[in-house]
């Protein structure tokens, strides 16, 4: 037993990552649905009583119940695997991504999941925590809702599905992607 | 207890995101920087293995747990919609670091701030409701 938890604890290839996300993905279907963690914020705002305003979130959000529980679901995943399956926080990007962003004045970059000297409470009203964590979850709540899916519903399962619509959706994920971290983020990070 | 199958998914969902760094907003900088192949890997691997998965469930016509005919709706064809909220999407992916799925493994592994992030999220879906008759579709 030991030895599994040790071999769990190891950081885990793609190769092993990508199939069993698959896995996770043809389950649902198998349960009858679909993989779409984004769904889960439009059924949040109905819960919170949006529908009465708006007609987008009037909707049966019973129906998204299984969702929600999914997403419980991952967050303990997440409580899980940082409680007994990760001895060392560490992140294994490049040499050439940890000396491009030290350039840009981060600190230890990779020593945590995130970048821990913006990603805190108290950066939240400096011009890097606005934009980065408010700024950005904003427009991933309303992009993903525009688009009509994110990673999980467009990239994973509609490229499965060889659906055309996620292929252009992706393609638009990329273009957004590429222009803030390649174009953007050198002066952001500089500020 | 129909619910438990997707707690134990879901917990297995934040298992792998978590050991495989793809809630790690550096893994997201270095994808978008092509300065690693790891995202790569594990978006193209769980695309290949689930088209396989997904012909294999059609072709086999499997139907679901409860018995039903397994039917995954086709999306409606648009440009505008997905390339426009595609992008929009993906402007705030590389700031944040985090899609909505790793946003909430990211608060099980204790990352409160966020959040700010996942309410922020909120606000955008309500936004885009409010103001969905007026963008192009």
């Amino acid at each position: 037993m030991n030895e599994f938890i040790e071999f769990l604890s190891q950081p885990w290839p793609w190769y092993i990552a990508g199939p069993l996300l698959a896995l996770v993905m043809l389950l649902l279907i198998y349960f009858g649905n679909t993989f779409g963690v984004s769904s889960n914020f439009r059924t949040m705002c109905s819960i919170g009583g949006a529908g009465k305003k708006i007609p987008f979130f009037d909707f049966n959000w019973k129906s998204q119940v299984w969702n929600l529980v999914f997403i419980l679901g991952a967050f303990l995943g997440g409580l899980v695997t940082t409680m007994f399956l990760m001895p060392d926080t560490a992140v294994g990007i490049s040499e050439t991504t940890k000396s491009e962003l030290i350039s840009y004045g981060i600190q230890n970059p990779g020593e945590q999941m995130l970048p821990s000297q913006i990603f805190n409470l108290e950066s939240l009203f400096t011009v890097q925590g606005l934009i980065m964590i408010i700024g950005g979850g904003f427009l991933v709540g309303f992009g993903t809702r525009y688009a009509g899916g994110c990673t999980s519903g467009h990239a994973i399962t509609g490229l499965s599905n060889l659906q055309l619509p996620s292929l252009i959706a992706v393609i638009g994920f990329f273009i957004g992607g590429l222009l803030i971290t390649n174009l953007v983020m050198p002066y952001l990070l500089a500020v | 207890m129909k619910y438990l199958k997707y707690l134990v998914l879901g917990i297995l969902f934040g298992i792998i995101l978590t050991k495989s760094e793809v809630i790690s907003w550096f893994r997201i900088y270095e994808m978008f920087r092509f300065q690693s192949f790891h995202m790569y890997g594990v978006i193209g691997s769980t695309v290949l293995i689930g088209m396989l998965g997904l012909q294999w469930i059609k072709r086999k016509n499997i139907h679901s747990i409860y018995g039903q005919p397994i039917q995954i709706a086709d999306k409606k064809m648009s440009v505008s919609r997905y390339l426009i909220g595609g992008t929009i999407f993906g402007l705030g992916w590389a700031l944040t670091g985090a899609c909505p799925g790793p946003m909430f493994v990211l608060l099980g592994n204790g990352f409160v701030v966020i959040l700010v992030a996942i309410a922020a999220a909120l606000v955008g879906t309500y936004v885009y409701g409010a103001l969905r008759h007026k963008l192009p579709h």
